[in-house]
């Protein structure tokens, strides 16, 4: 196996990868305002990376400095090993979808799509057919001939995604994709996304601040807070293995129990929680000092909840009392009270149907939780 | 006797309540239709009645009478009705070239001034739009402001401004520009400027109206797709800033076109314009069928190209 297989689909992975977007202690102030502060990333060749977090973050200011629609304070954007500070957006190779889409109101879809093609005076005949072949993929042919207005908003977005794609960009820049969409034209828009950025190999660059669209769609994501990433990792690595309380909490939701550390060697750690009577046993090591206080951190479908008290088992496990309980369909939420008054929640699938609305438990009872010791996480920040 | 009257007095109060109930219904109902009717009925009593006047005038004869000119309709003793239409009004519009020559030129005067206008306001629209909310308020009573004051004192200010001795003059010879006097007043320049001042607030507000509602992302899309700005300009800005230069451009060229104070106080006789020739024929002539097909030519002359524009406006929107 070559290292060029091996690290196909993680180019990250490879020493010898060249990225295709570096970007290099990158800030950008407005006045006293740090939106992005001195940040360094790489994005790679066919990536369909993802900038997350929750609003003011700096992820838009970011991405919208990729564009060139705002210059770095301080720091270099390089785009296919060119550095980008003097280059204005009309001159670099890459093409933006905005959130609000904002399509030409005056021009109709074909025009609007044809846009960026007739700036850079590609004869008649190519506009022609690079629009139409361009609609079809969007499956737009039949309404060439609307204005924006007479769209919906689901048609609107495949406007915008066409009119970037058009001048075959070496990156796409997508503001907030799919936030403008109903949840289940999201579901379905989220796939076709992904099946274009692989038919082109389009290098994506996504802002989102749906941690579920992002989840889905990326092949990384960068967690943002305040201006600076938090981590970078695959959805799986984010989700499975957060390094801070900030993304453990931001990414899905999660029971977090402070404690200090009681043993740590190097395949396990033992805390002891300090508000709750629990004592946690990680399955993995960590350079971190005996005594030293800590989160575990364990996520609501990782516990498994019983009415019977777990056998031989005196880690990784806490009594608690059902207070509410939450029907989904596919799953159910248990918001379990514990004895220091805290409520964590636990989901349970509903893999047999309920019947006579029979659940595990019921409001009131006492409940028994536990999980795996490679089920939970330690974090020291 | 009695009993009838007790009786009309208990249904009294029930009536008013009826008919005040019925008069609320109808206002619920039929709100629209009387919120369109009123100022509606108030111009056609206020507009369109003095324009019949006008075209009745303007189709008699001067006479030395009062007032001074013939009937339209006259009953002739056998209690038959006549109608006297005079078309000489028109004709001698034609004939005499002062009335053309004046046509044209206030066209002139009113195109260029509109243009002017256009290319002052445009930016300065543009700019209010793009400042901060506070520098925006600011700016747009600055637009304003000259309206606080009357429009006649503005001009006799100019007038004050622009004379021999005026502070253009005095300036311009302090800082040793020119060394006697530059002739300003009673120009076309003077005209120019005085049109160009009173009507560039019309030119800048509905611009500003228009432009407030214009995406600023959309030129961002734009340079995004690669166009430069001037491109930007041309292909998004431009058409879509469209309706506002129309409406800006009428509500100057319009008025501009019938302009009397302006070239009467500022031009003097040397500015040959519409409204001043009009007064004229109303006041120095007395012939109010002349001043009147003069008023009504004019109307043509404004309206009929409006027309036309609206007609193939509509035609555009229907094709969307």
């Amino acid at each position: 196996m070559s290292s060029q297989d091996e690290f196909e689909d993680q180019p990250w992975l490879d020493p010898d990868a060249v990225p295709f977007i570096s970007i290099r202690g990158v800030t950008k102030k407005f006045g006293d305002f740090v939106a992005v502060d001195s940040v360094d990333l790489d994005i790679y060749q066919g990536e369909l990376f993802c900038l997350l977090g929750g609003s003011g973050c700096g992820k838009t200011t970011l991405l919208r400095m990729l564009a060139g629609f705002e210059t770095p304070s301080s720091g270099s954007i390089f785009i296919d090993g060119v550095e980008m500070s003097n280059v204005p957006p009309y001159e670099r190779p890459v093409n933006m979808m905005f959130q609000s889409y904002a399509l030409f109101p005056h021009m109709n879809v074909e025009k609007n799509v044809a846009y960026g093609l007739k700036r850079d005076g590609v004869p008649k005949e190519e506009i022609n057919l690079r629009v139409a072949e361009m609609l079809s993929m969007v499956e737009l042919t039949d309404f060439s001939q609307r204005k924006p207005h007479q769209l919906s908003g689901g048609q609107r977005q495949r406007v915008a995604l066409a009119r970037a794609l058009i001048k075959r960009p070496k990156v796409l820049l997508l503001d907030e994709p799919l936030a403008a969409l109903d949840k289940r034209l999201r579901e379905q828009t989220q796939f076709e996304l992904m099946n274009i950025q692989e038919k082109l190999g389009v290098t994506f660059v996504v802002v989102t601040h749906d941690q579920e669209e992002a989840m889905t769609l990326s092949t990384r994501i960068a967690v943002m807070d305040a201006g600076e990433f938090e981590q970078i990792g695959s959805p799986t690595e984010i989700y499975e293995y957060p390094d801070s309380r900030m993304v453990a909490d931001f990414i899905g939701s999660i029971n977090m129990f402070e404690g200090r550390v009681t043993q740590n060697s190097s395949d396990h750690i033992s805390v002891s929680g300090s508000e709750e009577d629990i004592e946690f046993f990680v399955d993995y090591g960590m350079s971190i000092k005996d005594g030293n206080k800590v989160w575990v951190a364990v996520r609501p479908e990782k516990m498994r909840l019983s009415k019977e008290p777990p056998t031989a088992k005196k880690a990784n496990q806490i009594k608690g009392m059902v207070q509410d309980i939450g029907y989904l369909g596919d799953i159910s939420i248990y918001r379990i009270k514990l004895a220091s008054d805290r409520v964590i929640d636990v989901t349970v699938p509903n893999q047999i149907r309920p019947k006579d609305g029979k659940h595990v438990a019921y409001w009131e009872d006492e409940v028994y939780l536990d999980w795996d010791a490679a089920s939970a996480i330690v974090l020291t920040r | 006797m009695k009993q009838i009257t007790t009786l009309d007095r208990m249904k009294a109060p029930v009536m008013a309540r009826n008919w005040a109930s019925e008069l609320m219904g109808f206002l619920q109902t039929q709100w629209k239709a009387v919120v369109v009717f009123v100022p509606f009925f108030w111009l056609l009593v206020f507009f369109l009645a003095p324009f019949f006047i006008i075209l009745k005038i303007s189709l008699a004869e001067s006479l030395i009478a009062s007032p001074p000119f013939s009937p339209l309709f006259e009953w002739a003793e056998d209690g038959v009705m006549s109608i006297r239409i005079i078309f000489d009004n028109y004709s001698y519009l034609w004939e005499d070239e002062l009335y053309l020559n004046t046509y044209l030129s206030s066209l002139k005067i009113s195109t260029i001034s509109t243009v002017i206008c256009l290319l002052l306001g445009y930016p300065m629209a543009y700019a209010i739009v793009r400042s901060p909310p506070t520098t925006k308020n600011i700016l747009l009573m600055m637009v304003i402001l000259p309206f606080w004051t009357s429009f006649l004192l503005r001009v006799y200010a100019w007038m004050g401004l622009l004379a021999d001795q005026g502070l253009v003059n005095d300036f311009l010879i302090w800082a040793g520009f020119i060394e006697t006097p530059v002739r300003l007043m009673y120009s076309h320049f003077a005209v120019y400027v005085g049109i160009v001042y009173t009507y560039v607030p019309f030119m800048i507000l509905p611009l500003y109206a228009n432009m407030e509602k214009l995406d600023m992302e959309l030129h961002e899309a734009a340079a995004d797709l690669g166009s430069k700005p001037t491109t930007t300009f041309f292909t998004i800005t431009l058409p879509l800033t469209w309706p506002g230069i129309v409406a800006g451009s009428l509500l100057v060229f319009i008025p501009a076109t019938g302009e009397f104070v302006i070239p009467d106080l500022l031009g003097g006789g040397n500015v040959l314009m519409i409204g001043r020739v009009l007064f004229n024929e109303f006041h120095a002539n007395h012939d109010w069928p002349v001043a009147s097909a003069v008023a009504i030519a004019l109307l043509i002359l404004l309206v009929v190209p409006m027309m036309l524009y609206q007609r193939v406006q509509a035609k555009e929107t229907e094709s969307d």
